[in-house]
């Protein structure tokens, strides 16, 4: 009974947890204009999902721009951006999710896209069908979760 | 009706063949190869880049000089050239009978290697309306309004084939379209586009074609977007792909609204992106990947 009761409760405050601690695109707090010090899910990543998501065309697809040399079973590595090798080194974790979030604030004019942002665009389409995007669906390039994820692999990347 | 069948010897081809493997050690893009269509026909594909249309770009590059060896090697050969058999049916169609008025494109244009060279070169062009015309859209009035005949579909198999069998007629001429005068307006509206960035990834034609030449994104090597070698096969699609067919492409890959192939707007982008490649010399057919 008492355990069942403790275990009800974790399990409420958990749940709690996820459903209030998740920052929605427009809620950002950024500091100093280019960084985001608090985690957008309330908790940390996945560094093994991260590596899904940046090296997947239907979630970040970064390889398309930058290269990894720490994934070498990546196939097409692209260059448009700096090689992300060492990156863990070179920012602190609240200037990469801001980078990762919307890298126009650190970098104005950069053609990376902005990750985790949905409104400003011009003729934003529905995925890559070429048609009109549905505003009841249109959501950001990738989730808090995703974001976190690619955060939480970007800092083991440190040489 | 130029290089439609072309008499070449066996001697000629395996030179061709020779030159391309003696400069298989550049990496791809190979800046320095020539383009020579059966080891005859020389097309410019470098010219120099000038400061009021294209201030940004060193050198003016068709896409031909980015495309891998093999690729390069199958333009060079009307034989292996996969667009020359639409080039053949647009020939075909050329003096076909068609419409109520019983006439072919021929029986007005006679000969099309005389009154059909430079045409492409000159697309898109200010009608005598003032209104900026593609070569679809003069393709399609006369069907229309000469033959009595129906529109054909901007990217169907017969416009392309014809489009094909016309830029033929051009090829090896620079590009030499007007910009100033009644063009001007379009023009503008066209450069606009050209630096817009559409879409959720907020990428414009410039911020891969113009800021990202030569670099690669994912698998692809991005040349600099020009329109010289068009109508084009794309191996990709095992067929002909229009211009505005291409540009539909670029803007959905930008996660977009596109804009329609034959509307107002892709006209004019037509316009600006051919002049960002004024001099460099029509390929006729190309070959892509
Ligand atoms: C369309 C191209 C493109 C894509 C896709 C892209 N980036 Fe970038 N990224 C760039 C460019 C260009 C820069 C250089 C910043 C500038 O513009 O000055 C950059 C910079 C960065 C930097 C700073 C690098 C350094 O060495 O200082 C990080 C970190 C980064 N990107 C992470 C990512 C991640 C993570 C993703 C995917 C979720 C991603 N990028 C997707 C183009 C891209
Ligand atoms: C996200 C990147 C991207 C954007 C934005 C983009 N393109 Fe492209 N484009 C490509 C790639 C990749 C190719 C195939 C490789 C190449 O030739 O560059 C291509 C090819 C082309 C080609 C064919 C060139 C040839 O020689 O076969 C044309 C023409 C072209 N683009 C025009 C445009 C125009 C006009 C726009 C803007 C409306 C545009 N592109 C926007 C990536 C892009």
């Amino acid at each position: 009974m008492k355990l069942n009761a403790v275990t009800g409760l974790v399990a409420a405050l958990v749940l709690a947890g996820t459903a209030y601690a998740e920052t929605a695109p427009a809620d950002v707090v950024w500091v100093d204009d280019v960084q985001i010090p608090e985690s957008l899910t309330g908790a940390p990543g996945n560094a093994e999902a991260g590596v899904a998501v940046v090296s997947s065309r239907a979630q970040g697809n970064c390889v398309a721009c930058h290269e990894f040399a720490a994934l070498p079973d990546v196939q097409f590595q692209g260059n448009i951006g700096p090689a992300l090798d060492g990156v863990g080194s070179r920012w602190t974790e609240a200037e990469l999710r801001g980078i990762i979030v919307d890298a126009k604030h650190m970098f104005p004019d950069t053609r990376m896209p902005s990750f985790y942002r949905v409104d400003g665009f011009i003729r934003p389409g529905d995925a890559f069908t070429g048609r009109a995007a549905d505003p009841a669906t249109f959501g950001p390039l990738l989730s808090a979760q995703q974001i976190e994820d690619t955060l939480a692999y970007l800092m083991t990347l440190t040489e | 009706m130029q290089h439609l069948k072309p008499a070449r010897s066996l001697a000629l081809a395996s030179a061709c063949v020779a030159a391309l493997w003696s400069g298989a050690a550049l990496a791809d893009p190979d800046l320095s190869a020539d383009l020579v269509i059966d080891g005859e026909l020389h097309i410019v594909t470098r010219a120099p880049s000038d400061d009021t249309i294209t201030p940004y770009l060193p050198e003016r590059y068709s896409g031909w000089l980015f495309r891998s060896e093999d690729t390069r090697a199958m333009q060079m050969d009307d034989f292996e050239n996969p667009a020359m058999i639409a080039a053949e049916a647009g020939a075909e169609l050329w003096t076909t009978v068609d419409g109520s008025a019983g006439q072919s494109c021929q029986d007005c244009h006679g000969d099309a290697e005389e009154s059909m060279r430079g045409v492409r070169a000159m697309m898109p062009h200010v009608n005598e309306d003032g209104v900026l015309w593609s070569m679809e859209n003069y393709v399609n009035n006369c069907r229309t309004e000469r033959m009595g005949a129906e529109a054909w579909r901007w990217s169907g198999d017969e416009m392309t084939s014809m489009t094909s069998f016309l830029s033929l007629q051009s090829r090896g001429m620079p590009v030499a379209v007007q910009i100033d005068g009644p063009a001007a307006p379009y023009w503008e509206q066209g450069r606009e586009m050209y630096y817009t960035r559409y879409g959720q990834l907020e990428l414009s034609c410039a911020n891969c074609h113009e800021d990202s030449t030569g670099q690669m994104i994912r698998a692809d090597h991005l040349s600099q977007g020009q329109i010289s070698g068009f109508p084009t096969y794309r191996l990709k699609n095992a067929g002909i792909v229009s211009i505005h067919n291409r540009f539909r492409g670029c803007i959905r890959d930008t996660r977009a609204e596109t804009f329609a192939e034959g509307s107002d707007e892709f006209r004019a982008l037509e316009l600006y992106v051919a002049s960002r490649g004024m001099g460099l010399g029509i390929e006729g057919v190309s070959v892509r990947p």
